[in-house]
């Protein structure tokens, strides 16, 4: 072990000592540039007309997300409206049997999951959605928030019931596992296994981008504003976040993980807390603020594109935040031991809610309320992070500095949940062999310095883009799959109702 | 109905020591004895992604740890044919009452933890909460 982490250690000096250069931004830019430019255009490409109906681009990439979400919502019949109740029941632990103390909580599980997407899509995104996107925006978010619920409820149960068991215990899981399995029961095989690993290429891509390189560049910014020196010198930054990454990910976990257990769950119950207690001191502007919101989702003043260029806004950010749909929750949920798959479902539907009607919410509220956003063009015009910034200064002067230790807390632990995401995709392509992983485990570290140190453009692009790939891939079979999930809901609620599953509450 | 007591223990001198003041009394009032040793869980604590996929796996080993490493030394160093042992997770104090309870049990013995750290003075210790809870008398062995 300690060896191990001197030859780490030399190659993070390596990385940053060659990231002081700017010729390594080049040479990236000019490797991916060739290929990944289309694929960038192509995924974000906007909707065929789009531009000269409404007056801006819509990304054919979010309305994907929307149709799934409305489809999957009205083929289970509301299950988010329907199943909430059940789903609280689970998560505060009404279902779960003493006999299993030990085991993965229901609440334990959604906490997990939620790590990996409460995070800069809250702070800053919603920043972004509301600056360009007007208070309007949120309306808009909410509504995706509320139908993505469906799409993350279809994926976690697929993603338990086609999971692999190994003799040793662990468990591998994930839309690589459903999409070859499932649609191999259903004679597309070959489809199958194809579209898995697609998205398992897009999932590492995903992971070391969304997942990796921008929350460190992110997080770099963040405290380069509030620390001069790490403003300077990014890359020494990247190197601390990329040892304490290293500490988790290749150490075993323990020690850091520990602490950043307790600091995340309390730096969100401080965002959340803070973002109501203004509220409350402006519980006047409140009526106001949903006013502004419900007209500018509706009629979009001082937006480009009017209530479309709101509605975009609104479902991009919301699919950015919650990942409903992209297949990443389903990995993270797969991993339960549960009595019965769609338990897991019903505890993951609870995410988008948590993750975009409320925290996401919140955020957009306060920059309302606070009367901070000024439409694009005109003088005062923030975005992102520096939005959500500003409207939280106005009330508490001194809690920037907060907001951004929060950011870079969020941003480490998104980086934790999806190297773990990454981790599922390459055993799924290169087998589950312990060197393999530690392989890309040390290119997971690495790139965090790399993603702290340079501006990365492109590469950012790139890895927004492989994010929703893993969407393209993982819809399309979840279409294929989903009456084997309603088979699935049927058996859970038939012996729910015969007592199979009791209450211990 | 013949007597059942209940002694909580983690392995350590104290707790032998313990184990076998409440084996004495028990054996005395010719009661049976449960031995219990409860390992610290809580279902609100936080688990990355890759703690979530081995917990399961880690759970077995735990609870065959505790019966190997713990609960049989202490039942070979009580020699006593009348001493069962029992393992469980949770909040230690909670779960030995609740265990109580659900055995029927008419006394608890634990031992007094040597430390009184800063946590122990904020919550309570071990002792200081199963008194508090018990629905039977409870003996703190020093």
């Amino acid at each position: 072990m300690r060896k191990l982490s001197k030859i780490f250690i030399s190659i993070l000096t390596l990385v940053a000592s060659f990231s002081a250069f700017a010729s390594i931004e080049e040479t990236l830019t000019s490797f991916v540039e060739p290929w990944a430019g289309p694929f960038v255009s192509f995924i974000f490409a906007p909707l065929y007309g789009s531009e000269a109906i409404f007056g801006t681009g819509f990304p054919w990439i979010v309305m994907w997300l929307v149709i799934a979400a409305t489809i999957f919502t009205f083929y289970f019949g509301f299950i988010q409206f329907r199943g909430f109740k059940h789903s609280i029941e689970l998560v505060r632990g009404d279902y779960f049997d003493p006999k299993d103390a030990g085991q993965v909580t229901p609440f334990q599980a959604l906490c997990t999951a939620l790590s990996g997407t409460v995070g800069l899509g809250n702070i800053a995104g919603v920043g972004v959605a509301v600056a360009i996107g007007g208070p309007g925006a949120t309306f808009w978010m909410i509504l995706a928030g509320l139908m993505g619920m469906a799409s993350k409820f279809t994926e976690c149960i697929l993603g338990v019931h086609y999971r692999n068991e190994y003799a040793d215990g662990h468990v591998s899981g994930g839309p690589m596992y459903y999409l070859s399995k499932g649609l191999a029961e259903r004679g597309m095989g070959g489809l199958g296994r194809a579209l898995a690993v697609l998205f398992a290429i897009a999932c590492i891509g995903g992971s070391l981008g969304g997942g990796n390189a921008f929350q460190a560049n992110q997080s770099a910014q963040q405290i380069g504003s509030l620390i001069p020196f790490f403003g300077e010198n990014p890359a020494i930054f990247g190197m601390i976040m990329a040892v304490l990454v290293f500490i988790v990910i290749v150490g075993g976990i323990k020690s850091i993980a520990k602490v950043t257990d307790k600091i995340v769950p309390f730096m969100a119950v401080v965002y959340i807390t803070s973002a109501l207690i203004i509220i409350l001191m402006n519980i006047g502007s409140v009526g106001a603020a949903f006013g502004a919101i419900f007209e500018g989702a509706f009629t979009g003043p001082g937006v480009v594109g009017g209530a479309i260029g709101a509605l975009i806004q609104g479902f991009k950010r919301a699919a950015f935040s919650n990942e409903a749909g992209v297949g990443s929750a389903a990995i993270a949920h797969s991993a339960v031991q549960t009595k019965h798959p769609a338990t897991e479902g019903y505890v993951a539907l609870l995410e988008p809610f948590i993750d975009t009607v409320v925290i996401c919410t919140m955020t957009s509220l306060v920059i309302t309320i606070t009367g901070s956003w000024v439409p694009v063009g005109e003088e005062g015009h923030l975005a992102g992070i520096a939005l959500t910034s500003k409207a939280f200064e106005s009330q508490w002067s001194g809690f920037g500095p907060v907001l951004a230790v929060a950011a870079v807390l969020f941003a480490f632990s998104t980086m934790i949940a999806w190297s773990y995401y990454g981790i599922k995709a390459w055993t799924y392509l290169f087998g589950e062999n312990a060197v393999g992983q530690l392989i890309f485990k040390l290119i997971f570290c690495a790139v965090v310095v790399i993603g702290a140190s340079i501006p990365l453009g492109i590469v950012i692009d790139l890895s927004d883009a492989m994010i929703f790939a893993m969407a393209v891939f993982n819809i399309a079979g979840v279409y294929l799959l989903m009456p084997k999930v309603k088979e699935l809901l049927h058996d859970y609620q038939g012996r729910l109702a015969a007592g199979e599953f009791p209450k211990v509450k | 109905m013949s007597k059942s007591y209940v002694v909580g223990i983690d392995g350590s001198e104290g707790s032998i020591r313990t184990a076998q003041y409440a084996l004495a009394q028990a054996d005395k009032a010719g009661a049976s004895l449960k031995v219990i040793h409860v390992l610290e869980w809580s279902p609100y604590s936080f688990l990355t992604p890759e703690e979530l996929e081995e917990r399961h796996k880690r759970r077995q080993e735990e609870l065959e740890r505790a019966k190997t490493a713990v609960i049989g030394p202490m039942l070979e160093k009580l020699g006593s044919d009348s001493a069962e042992g029992e393992v469980r997770y949770g909040q230690i104090a909670e779960v030995i009452s609740n265990y109580c309870d659900e055995i029927g049990a008419d006394q608890a013995f634990v031992g007094r933890h040597g430390g009184g750290g800063l946590t122990s003075r904020l919550f309570g210790s071990v002792p200081g909460i199963l008194v508090q809870i018990s629905n039977i008398p409870v003996t703190v062995v020093p």
